[in-house]
C-alpha cells in the first residue's frame, strides 16, 4: 500500500535506531513479518544494515535472488542434465524451497516483474511452493521472509504493490548519513543488546526472542487498538494490522517480555501502519469524526478472548446482506481501550511527515504508475511464451522449453553408434537437444496524445474526449494497452503510462483540465520518447494525436507562434523517423492548414474531426492498426 | 498443505460465501469469479471450501475418479475395468485444485509420462491438473495474470467438460468437469470479456469498513495463525453444520421447484437489464434453485431471486468497459423495478 516513489521526499528520515530495530524484529520472526521493503541505494548504510541483519539472523540462511531468475530456478523444475544422465526425471528444487526457514534477499526489487512478484506472493501466503511444471507435481514447504532491496529513484516503477503489501516493514535508509551509522547504535533504549559493534549479542538476543515468541501473549485491547489505528489512518487492507500484531509480538519477545504492552504496540503502529497511511486523521473534515465516533462502539466486540461460539455471520444464508456480526453483544470492556487506542494512534501519527496529504497526491500517482507495471520485463522473456510454432536445435535456457519428443527423435538414429551409459537405454547428447519455438501475439499499445490547450478546449476538447472514449472501448475488445499523454500550458504530461485498465484511462482523461498554450513540440518529443519505450518492450506503438495544430509555445516554454510551429514541425519529422503509425485528429473548428502540415511532416493519417464524428475516428484507428 | 482457515469462521463477505455454497450444491452453475481488493479473504474462502465438502464416491482404480453412477461422464478406461457395470468404489475427498501461476501447459492438460518414456520407452499419459480437478473445483488465484493461452484452454475445457490432449504424440481424451473458481484484483488488469461470461456467478468483495468487524477479522485470523489446529477444532462444529447443509441441499435440489411465476420474473429482470443471450436467465434460475435448496424451502420464491440476481447477472450486462461503477447499481435498480417492495 505504501506509496513511495520518492523515498526521501515522503517520510522523514527514520533514525538508524529504528532501522536496527526493524532488522532485529524481522530476524525474530522472518516468516511472520514476511519481510522488509528496504528503500536505499547501494552504499555503506545499506551494507551496514545488511551486515547487522546477518548478525541478527545468526544461523538463519540469507539467500540472494538475482533479478533475472527464471521459473526453473525460482520455483524448481526438471534438472535436465541429471535427468538425462540418470534416465529418469530428477527434480531440482527452486530457490524458494531452498530458502525455507530463512530469508530471501531480493536484489533490485524495483525491477522485478509482476509475474515473479505474484509467484513470490503466492509462496508467502501459502508457506509452500506448489510446483506444477515439466511433468512434475510437487510441494515444498517454504516459510520465509523477504528483504526487497529497492534502489528505485523517483520516477521509476516501484516494487509491485502486491508484494509490498505483504511485507511488514518499509524502511528508507537514504536519509541516514554514514556517520550516524558509525556513531549510532550504541546506547539503545532499555539496555537491550542492540548494538552494531556488538553483532554477537544481537544474534544472541534474537535467538532467545525466538524461543520466547510463541509464548508472548497479546491482549484483545492491543488488538483492537492496532486495528482501529489502521482504520483511522485509512489503511484499507486488513493485512496491515495483522502484520502489526506480529511485529508487536516480536518486539515484546525481543525485550524479554511475556506480553505485548503499549510500547510494543506503539512501535508496531509506527513502523507498520504509519508508512501505509493514506490519510491523516483530523486532516479531512469527514474522517476525524470516524475514529472517535466509532471508538465508543468498539469495545462491544465480545468477551475478551473472543471464542467462537457466536453465530458465524453467513454460514447460514438466511441473514440477508446485512450480517449481524459482533456489534450485537454489548460487553463492557475490561480495560480502557480508548486510551490505548489513542496512544497507538498518536505514535503512528508521530511518524507521519508534515504536509502528508499534499504528498499523498503525488504518492497516489506513483501508485497508479506501479499498477501499470503489469508486464514489465516481458521483453527479456520473448520467445518463452505463446503458441508453439515448431522446434529448433538448441539447448533450453532462459526459460525455453525442451521438446522432449523431438530431442529423442533426433537422438534415435545415432543410438547404434553411441554406447548408452549403464542402466540407461538411450544416450542423448547436447547436440540432440531441440527446443520449442513459440510465437507471442504482438501487443499493441495505443498512445493517446490529447491537446488540452485553451484553443482546443474552446473548440472541442469534450468531443475529442468522446472520441477517445470510443477508441478505448475498441482497445478493450482487442486487449490493447493504452497510454494517455496530455499537453497544455508549458509542457506535456504522461497522464497514464501504458496499462490495460481502461477505467483508469477514462478517469485520467476526464480529469484533464483545459486551458493554456499549445506546447506541441514538447508533446511530440514526449510522444517520441514513449513510442521508443513501448517499442523497447516489444510492443507495437500506435499514436493517436488529437490537436488543432496551432502551436504557440516553444520547447523552452516561451511564447511565439512562428518559432513554436517551426519546432513542432521539426519534432513531427523526428517522430516520423521513429516509424510509429500516427493518426492525427484535427480538432479545429475549420480545417486548419497547420494540422494538415503537421500530419504530412510525420506521415500521419489526417482526420478532421468536424466531419468525422466519434464513430469514424474509431473506424479509422481500427483500419490504421492493420 | 497447511491447514485451511475454517469456512464458517470467515467474517462478513456474505455474497462470496453464498456464491461458493451455491456452486457446491449445484456444480453446473458454471463457476464463480471473485474480484476485489487485496486482503479481503478471497483465497481464504476458496481454500476453506476444500475442508467443507463432503467426500464423494468414485470408481476404484480410476485415475480420474469417475462417478460410478453417472455412466455418461466416464473416462474411456472405466468400461474396461473388471465388473464395469458395477465397479468397486471408494470414498475420496472432493478435489479443490490450485492452479498456481507459473504452471506450465503440460502440467495443466497432462502430458507424456516422462519417467516411463525415459526409462522404459513407453508412451504413457500423465494426467494433469484438469484431470485432478474432475468432479471438483479448479481454483485460479490472480486469474487476470494468467497467460492468455492457458485461459483459452481453460475456457474450452470448462465449457465442454472434456479435456482433449493432442500433443507429444499422445491422443487422449478424458472427462474434466469442474467448477472454475477465479479470483483477482481488477486493478492489476481486466479479464477478457469472453472469459468473464463463462463464469456463472460473479462476486465483488471489498474490505469491510466497520471497525468492529475489522477487529473481529483480525482477531480470528490471528488466533488461527497462532494455533491453526486449536482454531479449526473450535470451529469444527460450525463447519460441520455448513457441510450438513450442503448435503441436505444437494438431496433436495432435484425436488426443488421453479414455479412459472419465478421464471417469468427472472426473464423480466434479464429483459430489463438487456443481458445477452439466455445464459443469464438460466444462471439466475439455477442459482435461485440451489439457494432454495440451501434454505430448505420447496420452491423458488422472490427472496431467492433477489439474492442471486446480482451475482448471476452483474457481469453479463452489455457493458460499457469504461463505466467503472455501474453494473451492481444497475442490477439493484432493475431489482427494485421488477420486485416492487
Amino acid at each position: 500500500m505504501n506509496a513511495d516513489a520518492d523515498a526521501d521526499d515522503r517520510s522523514p528520515a527514520p533514525s538508524w535506531l529504528d532501522a536496527l530495530r526493524v532488522a532485529a524484529m524481522f530476524a525474530v520472526d522472518p516468516a511472520g513479518c514476511a519481510g522488509v521493503h528496504l528503500r536505499a541505494g547501494a552504499g555503506p548504510v545499506r551494507d551496514a544494515w545488511l551486515a547487522y541483519l546477518r548478525a541478527a539472523l545468526g544461523p538463519t540462511r540469507l539467500v540472494r535472488v538475482p533479478l533475472s531468475i527464471d521459473d526453473d530456478r525460482l520455483l524448481g523444475g526438471l534438472d535436465l542434465a541429471a535427468t538425462l544422465a540418470a534416465g529418469r526425471p530428477i527434480a531440482q528444487r527452486g530457490l524458494l524451497a531452498e530458502a525455507n526457514g530463512g530469508v530471501l534477499l531480493l536484489a533490485m526489487a524495483e525491477r522485478v516483474s509482476a509475474g515473479t512478484a505474484a509467484r513470490l506472493v503466492g509462496v508467502l501466503d501459502r508457506g509452500e511452493v506448489q510446483l506444477e511444471r515439466d511433468g512434475l507435481a510437487q510441494r515444498h514447504t517454504a516459510r520465509l521472509g523477504v528483504v526487497a532491496l529497492d534502489e528505485g529513484q523517483g520516477d521509476e516503477e516501484p516494487v509491485p504493490a502486491a508484494l509490498r503489501e505483504r511485507l511488514a516493514f518499509s524502511l528508507a535508509l537514504d536519509g541516514i548519513s554514514p556517520r550516524e551509522v558509525r556513531d549510532g547504535g550504541n546506547g539503545l533504549d532499555g539496555g537491550a543488546a542492540l548494538s552494531i559493534e556488538d553483532a554477537q549479542s544481537v544474534g544472541e538476543a534474537v535467538a532467545q526472542a525466538r524461543l520466547r515468541l510463541a509464548a508472548v501473549s497479546l491482549s484483545d485491547e492491543v488488538l483492537q487498538a492496532l486495528v482501529s489505528a489502521g482504520a483511522a489512518l485509512g489503511v484499507a487492507s486488513l493485512r496491515a494490522p495483522l502484520l502489526a500484531l506480529r511485529v508487536a509480538r516480536a518486539a515484546a519477545a525481543l525485550e524479554g517480555c511475556d506480553a505485548v504492552d503499549e510500547e510494543h504496540a506503539s512501535l508496531a503502529a509506527r513502523l507498520v501502519l504509519a508508512p501505509r497511511a493514506t490519510r491523516v486523521p483530523g486532516a479531512e473534515p469527514r474522517e476525524p469524526a470516524e475514529p472517535p465516533a466509532e471508538s465508543p462502539a468498539e469495545p462491544p466486540a465480545e468477551p475478551p478472548q473472543g471464542p467462537p461460539p457466536e453465530p458465524p455471520p453467513a454460514a447460514e444464508s438466511e441473514p440477508p446482506p446485512e450480517p449481524p456480526p459482533d456489534d450485537a453483544d454489548d460487553t463492557p470492556p475490561p480495560l480502557d481501550p480508548q486510551m490505548l487506542q489513542d496512544m497507538v494512534l498518536q505514535s503512528a501519527l508521530a511518524a507521519l511527515p508534515e504536509g502528508l496529504l499534499a504528498r499523498l497526491k503525488t504518492a497516489e500517482s506513483a501508485r497508479v504508475r506501479a499498477r501499470a507495471a503489469g508486464k514489465s520485463g516481458a521483453q527479456q522473456k520473448q520467445g518463452t511464451r505463446g503458441r508453439p510454432i515448431g522446434v529448433r536445435r538448441g539447448v533450453p535456457k532462459r526459460g525455453q522449453r525442451l521438446s522432449l519428443i523431438d530431442t529423442l527423435r533426433a537422438a534415435a538414429p545415432w543410438q547404434g553408434l553411441r554406447t548408452p551409459p549403464p542402466g540407461a537405454r538411450i544416450r542423448v547428447e547436447p547436440d540432440d537437444f531441440r527446443v520449442m519455438r513459440l510465437r507471442q501475439r504482438q501487443e499493441t499499445t495505443a498512445i493517446f496524445v490529447v491537446d488540452a490547450s485553451g484553443s482546443a478546449a474552446l473548440n472541442r476538447l469534450a468531443e475529442a474526449k468522446g472520441a477517445v472514449e470510443l477508441l478505448l472501448a475498441d482497445c478493450y475488445v482487442r486487449r490493447d494497452r493504452v497510454a494517455v499523454l496530455g499537453f497544455r500550458g508549458k509542457g506535456a504530461e504522461l497522464l497514464l503510462p501504458p496499462t490495460r485498465s481502461l477505467v483508469r484511462a477514462k478517469r485520467s482523461l476526464a480529469g484533464l483540465p483545459g486551458g493554456g498554450g499549445t506546447p506541441l513540440a514538447a508533446a511530440l518529443d514526449a510522444t517520441a520518447a514513449l513510442v521508443d519505450a513501448v517499442r523497447r518492450r516489444g510492443e507495437t506503438p500506435l499514436v493517436v494525436l488529437l490537436t488543432d495544430g496551432r502551436a504557440n509555445v516553444a520547447r523552452d516554454g516561451s511564447g511565439g507562434r512562428a518559432r513554436a510551429e517551426e519546432e513542432a514541425l521539426a519534432a513531427a519529422r523526428s517522430l516520423r523517423l521513429s516509424g510509429a503509425s500516427v493518426l492525427l485528429v484535427d480538432t479545429s473548428p475549420q480545417q486548419a492548414p497547420q494540422a494538415r502540415r503537421l500530419a504530412e511532416a510525420m506521415d500521419a493519417t489526417y482526420l478532421p474531426l468536424p466531419y468525422a464524428g466519434a464513430d469514424t475516428v474509431s473506424r479509422v484507428v481500427r483500419a490504421g492498426r492493420g | 498443505m497447511s491447514r485451511a482457515f475454517p469456512f464458517s469462521a470467515i467474517v462478513g463477505q456474505d455474497e462470496m460465501k453464498l456464491a461458493i455454497l451455491i456452486a457446491a450444491v449445484d456444480p453446473g452453475i458454471g463457476g464463480v469469479l471473485v474480484f476485489g481488493d487485496r486482503g479481503t479473504g478471497k483465497s481464504t474462502a476458496v481454500r476453506a471450501l476444500a475442508a467443507l465438502l463432503p467426500p464423494m464416491k468414485a470408481v476404484l482404480g480410476c485415475r480420474y475418479a469417475c462417478d460410478p453412477v453417472d455412466t455418461r461422464a466416464r473416462c474411456d478406461q472405466c468400461p474396461t475395468l473388471k465388473d464395469a457395470a458395477r465397479p468397486k468404489t471408494h470414498m475420496v475427498p472432493v478435489p479443490v485444485v490450485d492452479l498456481p501461476l507459473g504452471a506450465t501447459e503440460d502440467r495443466v492438460v497432462g502430458s507424456l509420462d516422462l519417467e516411463r518414456a525415459l526409462s522404459q520407452g513407453v508412451k504413457a499419459f500423465e494426467p494433469g491438473l484438469l484431470a485432478r480437478a474432475h468432479r471438483g473445483f479448479l481454483y485460479i488465484d490472480e486469474v487476470n495474470l494468467l497467460e492468455d493461452h492457458l485461459v483459452d484452454l481453460l475456457i474450452d475445457v470448462a465449457a465442454s467438460g472434456e479435456n482433449v490432449v493432442e500433443r507429444e504424440g499422445l491422443s487422449v481424451r478424458h472427462p474434466a468437469r469442474f467448477v472454475l473458481v477465479g479470483s483477482g484484483n481488477p486493478e492489476e488488469g481486466e479479464l477478457r470479456p469472453q472469459l468473464l461470461d463463462r463464469f456463472g456467478l460473479s462476486v465483488e468483495v471489498s474490505t469491510p469498513t466497520e471497525i468492529p468487524m475489522r477487529i473481529e477479522i483480525v482477531r480470528r485470523r490471528d488466533a488461527f495463525d497462532r494455533d491453526p489446529e486449536a482454531f479449526a477444532e473450535r470451529w469444527h462444529a460450525e463447519d460441520e453444520r455448513v457441510r450438513r447443509r450442503i448435503i441436505a441441499a444437494r438431496k433436495r435440489l432435484a425436488e426443488t421447484e421453479v414455479p412459472d411465476a419465478a421464471l417469468e420474473r427472472a426473464a423480466h429482470l434479464c429483459l430489463k437489464l438487456g443481458t445477452d443471450g439466455l445464459r443469464g436467465e438460466l444462471t439466475v434460475m439455477r442459482a435461485a434453485r440451489a439457494l432454495a435448496a440451501l434454505d430448505g424451502v420447496g420452491s423458488v420464491g422472490d427472496a431467492q431471486l433477489r439474492r442471486v440476481a446480482a451475482p448471476a447477472l452483474r457481469h453479463r450486462l452489455r457493458r460499457n468497459p469504461l463505466d467503472d461503477a455501474g453494473s451492481s447499481v444497475r442490477v439493484e435498480r432493475a431489482l427494485a423495478e421488477v420486485f416492487p417492495a
